[in-house]
């Protein structure tokens, strides 16, 4: 991308002129806002920002932003956005999705994106619930949740997004909370740096439908106890004293207190590129006993899809020289009638 | 011997064996063989959806049927002259095929007591004289003689059999007097790194050839004069090639770059093969993980700026069809290729159909016009492709193709097009000269054809957002205002039907005004010409008007239809293009309606026509 002779922007510079219609204490703000204080920071001329969305609340994150944006169908943003980003890979491009429209209608276009490894930043907000179509439960839901659409309580199980992009042979995966607003701030940094498609899930609060979704994980009380921030190459430690630690008990995590029986050398260390460790942290939503990692969870070196496609290209091109198509119509056993 | 040689003006072949005999290798040879010597020719493969059925099976019968002539011939022919079986299963699903009269050549080697059995014979049909009274047989020992001309090889037998088809197609090149070497040489480019192969097919075709001409069996050779063609240069092409080539044309003479999405289906996968090889253009093809998600990466790369194509058959269209309607409602370039098979679900995957007008037509929720274009030939394919990409362009829409499984396998001669004259496609994208007030406009339309600009992402001050929400016209902000949306549904349409003043006048063949017209679209033009030329040569007062564009239909189409007595719509379907007319004209239009899985015969069309005219 070129970075030469790009602007200075403002915050100010990236919000339209639309007023925003999320509801009033919706999560959605704090990640509208977080965007706009980083993106002049990035470097990027505004113009060769895209914001693609699917359908759900907030898929009409583009809207208020005053870059190029395409609301589009239910779920196939991070298709679409494929489209764009090879037609284009100077472009930064960005998709905005949830729980719903990414990982359920659009589950599939999801998975094939984070295995092909598009320079693509997909922000998924999940909250665990049905938004816009008023309060029906997501495949984030936890199982027995009551709903509009599941009154004696949902029988699914809920899969973990972080889990699935791993499964799903992903090259970055964070996570943040809408209320962590420094710490989104460098996620959404570290997505934008990240070359191939990164992953940040966002937890964010619906404070109509599933209020409290992730109030452990936010309320001063709790917080401490609830959240592991993950710094790579430092231990896994947390707690309101940072007394508490995760260990490895021979493949199964345990949380440890530090002190007598266990000192801080025994505390699994962060390493953002072990796939083994990315793994387990994953998993570690919906377990009780465990606090839920947020920050990088994993993040590798590969090829992108873009730039091996351009290679493809330019090796043909190369190899048999650019031709007209001219040449390829007068190509084959031709005959010539007088 | 003395072998006597005749003159004859066409001829209709049909090559038939198990899927593992490579029929449509040897019609496919055949095929470029007959455009060399100079005939017109048009092709109709036929092939089973199982790759491999098991051997010997009804199920898994392959035939390719070539016509050719020195005449110009518009169907690849009715009822063959020669049928070349390679099994028991081959000759009993096509004998009730051939002109009575006609000629069956046979590989008595694979009538076999098991082979017989799996084809429900109870006795060997080459011998009990079933066929004799009808038809003149052939029935030689393919399999010995090809194992006795690559005897002294040290091949697996297996090997040597599989060559059979050549020796099939060297005796069909002695019978029509063909020459040989063109195959030759294709089989040392195709079997380059096997030289054993290409010396042991080569034997194959060899003893084939010399079997007519030295046996006592076949006293008459035939030859077919060369077609008397318009000058030019030509080359013999198949549908789904030549839609590529159109494709790639578009993308050169528009200056756009290409960009494929899509995802594996019959019969449209050939589409992507083509443009995935063409690399060197800089074409990009993106296989996707599902037939949404081509339609959507197409659409992501026309917002983009690229030239957005995508290729399915029916069912395929059905899962497209939301998105088809974003790119409606979003007012965004995109060519969609529908390679019609019969349906509907899974349907008839290999065999060719037109029932998907209407799903064309109407397959969208809510008020979604899209302009429909239809090839007529599988050359005619070529310039189809680059018309819907240039119209797209030109009115900022989504445009939809019909071809079919006939036209997309079979072939004929093609005079080379020549880009220089081709029109002009010209492509400009909005940019800061076009800003009002600093302000981008997205939905500020052109007044001759109200196409909105097209302003893409990586343009300074060009910054916007669009979406399937409705928009308010101008702006592009979103908008629930009743007029505003009654407006914006009636402009869609309007611009659509704008498309017409892209079109000359009508072509009628034959008179203005008579008892008959028969209207035709899409791939079944060719059997209504030359039923329309054997009526006119009756005397009869029969015209033909083929329309290429289903949507819009011409502006003159109206006056033409109320100067006959009488419509013919013949169309393989239940009646699509039929329910179009008689609702846009009220006029009594009548359908012959097939839905056989092949081409409706010129003949039938001709029986259908007397019937309403005497």
């Amino acid at each position: 991308m070129s970075e030469t002779a790009v602007k200075t922007y403002t915050r100010a510079d990236f919000s339209s002129d639309q007023s925003v219609r999320w509801c009033p204490g919706c999560g959605d703000y704090a990640v509208l806002a977080q965007t706009q204080k980083v993106f002049p920071d990035l470097g990027v001329a505004k113009e060769n920002f895209v914001f693609i969305s699917g359908i759900g609340c907030s898929s009409r994150f583009p809207y208020y932003m005053d870059t190029f944006g395409f609301h589009t169908i239910h779920g196939r943003a991070t298709a679409i956005a494929s489209g764009v980003k090879l037609s284009n890979p100077d472009l930064s491009v960005w998709v905005v999705t949830g729980d719903g429209d990414g990982l359920s209608i659009g589950g599939n276009h999801t998975i094939h994106l984070l295995r092909r490894n598009l320079d693509i930043n997909v922000m998924l907000f999940n909250n665990r619930i049905y938004g816009l179509t008023k309060g029906q439960y997501s495949p984030t839901s936890e199982a027995g949740k009551v709903t509009k659409s599941t009154p004696f309580g949902s029988l699914d199980r809920p899969f973990n997004p972080s889990t699935l992009a791993m499964g799903a042979n992903s090259t970055f995966v964070a996570r943040t909370i809408d209320k962590e607003t420094k710490h989104m701030q460098e996620m959404i940094k570290r997505a934008y740096g990240h070359k191939g498609t990164s992953f940040l899930e966002i937890y964010q609060n619906c404070n109509i439908f599933n209020d409290g979704a992730f109030a452990p994980l936010t309320d001063k009380g709790t917080k401490s106890d609830k959240v592991l921030r993950l710094e790579n190459g430092q231990p896994m430690i947390f707690g309101v004293e940072r007394t508490k630690g995760i260990r490895l008990d021979g493949n199964t995590p345990v949380v440890v207190d530090i002190g007598d029986k266990w000192s801080l050398d025994d505390v699994l260390v962060h390493d953002e590129s072990d796939y083994v460790i990315a793994s387990l942290l994953s998993n570690l939503t919906y377990q009780h006993d465990f606090p839920d990692p947020i920050g990088v969870i994993y993040a590798i070196d590969a090829p992108t899809y873009e730039d091996l496609m351009v290679d493809q290209i330019n090796a043909a091109i190369e190899m048999k020289g650019a031709e007209s198509v001219q040449k390829m119509l007068n190509a084959g056993d031709t005959w010539v009638v007088e | 011997m003395s072998k006597t040689t005749q003159k004859v003006d066409e001829v209709v072949i049909r090559f038939a064996g198990d899927s593992g005999d490579g029929m449509q290798l040897t019609g496919g040879r055949f095929t470029e063989t007959t455009a060399i010597v100079g005939n017109d020719l048009s092709t109709l493969p036929d092939f089973p959806a199982e790759i491999r059925a098991p051997a010997g099976s009804l199920a898994g019968v392959s035939a390719f049927q070539i016509k050719f002539s020195s005449k110009d011939i518009h169907t690849p022919g009715d009822e063959p002259d020669i049928l070349v079986a390679m099994n028991p299963a081959a000759l009993k699903v096509h004998q009730k095929e051939i002109r009575p009269g006609g000629t069956i050549i046979c590989n008595a080697n694979a009538f076999s007591a098991k082979n017989l059995k799996l084809a429900g014979y109870e006795s060997n049909p080459l011998e009990d004289g079933t066929l004799d009274d009808y038809y003149t047989l052939y029935s030689i020992e393919m399999g010995k003689i090809v194992g006795l001309a690559c005897e002294d090889m040290g091949l697996p037998s297996k090997t040597i059999d599989r060559t059979k088809n050549f020796f099939a197609l060297g005796l069909l090149f002695w019978i029509y007097d063909r020459p040989r070497q063109s195959t030759k040489d294709w089989l040392k480019v195709k079997f380059g790194k096997r030289p054993e192969l290409v010396e042991s097919n080569i034997r194959a075709l060899d003893a084939g050839y010399n079997y007519g001409e030295t046996t006592e069996i076949f006293t008459t050779r035939y030859t077919v004069d060369k077609a008397s063609l318009p000058p030019g240069t030509y080359r013999n092409v198949v549908g789904n090639y030549a839609l590529s080539l159109g494709l790639a044309a578009a993308a050169e003479k528009s200056g756009l770059e290409l960009f494929y999405g899509g995802y594996p289906i019959t019969p449209a996968s050939d589409i992507l093969h083509a443009l995935a090889s063409w690399k060197h253009l800089g074409i990009k093809t993106f296989q996707a993980e599902d037939e949404i998600a081509g339609v959507a990466s197409a659409i992501g790369a026309a917002f983009a700026g690229n030239l957005g194509i995508t290729a399915t058959s029916g069912p395929g269209v059905a899962l497209k069809g939301e998105a088809l309607g974003l790119a409606i409602i979003a007012e965004l370039p995109l060519v969609i290729i529908n390679v019609q098979r019969g349906g509907p679900s899974t349907g008839l995957p290999t065999k060719t159909e037109q029932s998907d007008l209407l799903q064309a037509m109407y397959g969208r929720n809510g008020e979604a016009p899209m302009p429909v274009i239809a090839s007529a030939t599988p050359g005619d394919c070529f310039y189809v492709a680059y018309e819907a990409c240039r119209i797209a362009v030109k009115y900022m829409t989504p445009v939809m193709i019909l071809t079919d499984g006939y036209l997309a396998n079979g072939s004929e001669p093609w005079q080379v097009p020549e880009l220089d004259k081709l029109k002009p496609f010209d492509v400009k994208f909005a940019d800061k000269e076009q800003l009002a007030d600093g302000q981008f406009l997205p939905y500020l339309r052109r007044k001759d054809t109200l196409a909105r600009p097209w302003g893409i992402p990586g343009t300074e001050g060009l910054e916007h957002r669009i979406g399937g929400i409705e928009k308010e016209d101008v702006t592009g902000n979103v908008s629930y205002d009743p007029d505003n949306h009654h407006h914006m549904v009636e402009t869609r349409a309007k611009k659509v039907d704008t498309i017409a003043q892209e079109f000359g006048p009508t072509d009628i063949f034959g008179d203005v005004s008579g008892d008959l017209l028969i209207l035709s679209w899409g791939g079944t033009k060719g059997s209504c010409l030359s039923a329309t030329e054997s009526l006119q040569a009756d005397g009869k007062k029969v015209s033909h008007v083929h329309l290429r564009w289903v949507h819009p239909f011409p502006n003159d189409l109206g006056e033409i239809l109320i100067k006959f007595k009488n419509i013919l719509i013949p169309e393989i379907n239940f009646g699509q293009l039929i329910k179009m007319i008689r609702a846009e004209y009220l006029v009594d239009a009548k359908g012959l309606n097939q839905v056989r899985g092949k081409p409706i015969s010129s003949s039938d069309i001709q029986q259908a026509a007397k019937d309403l005219i005497g």
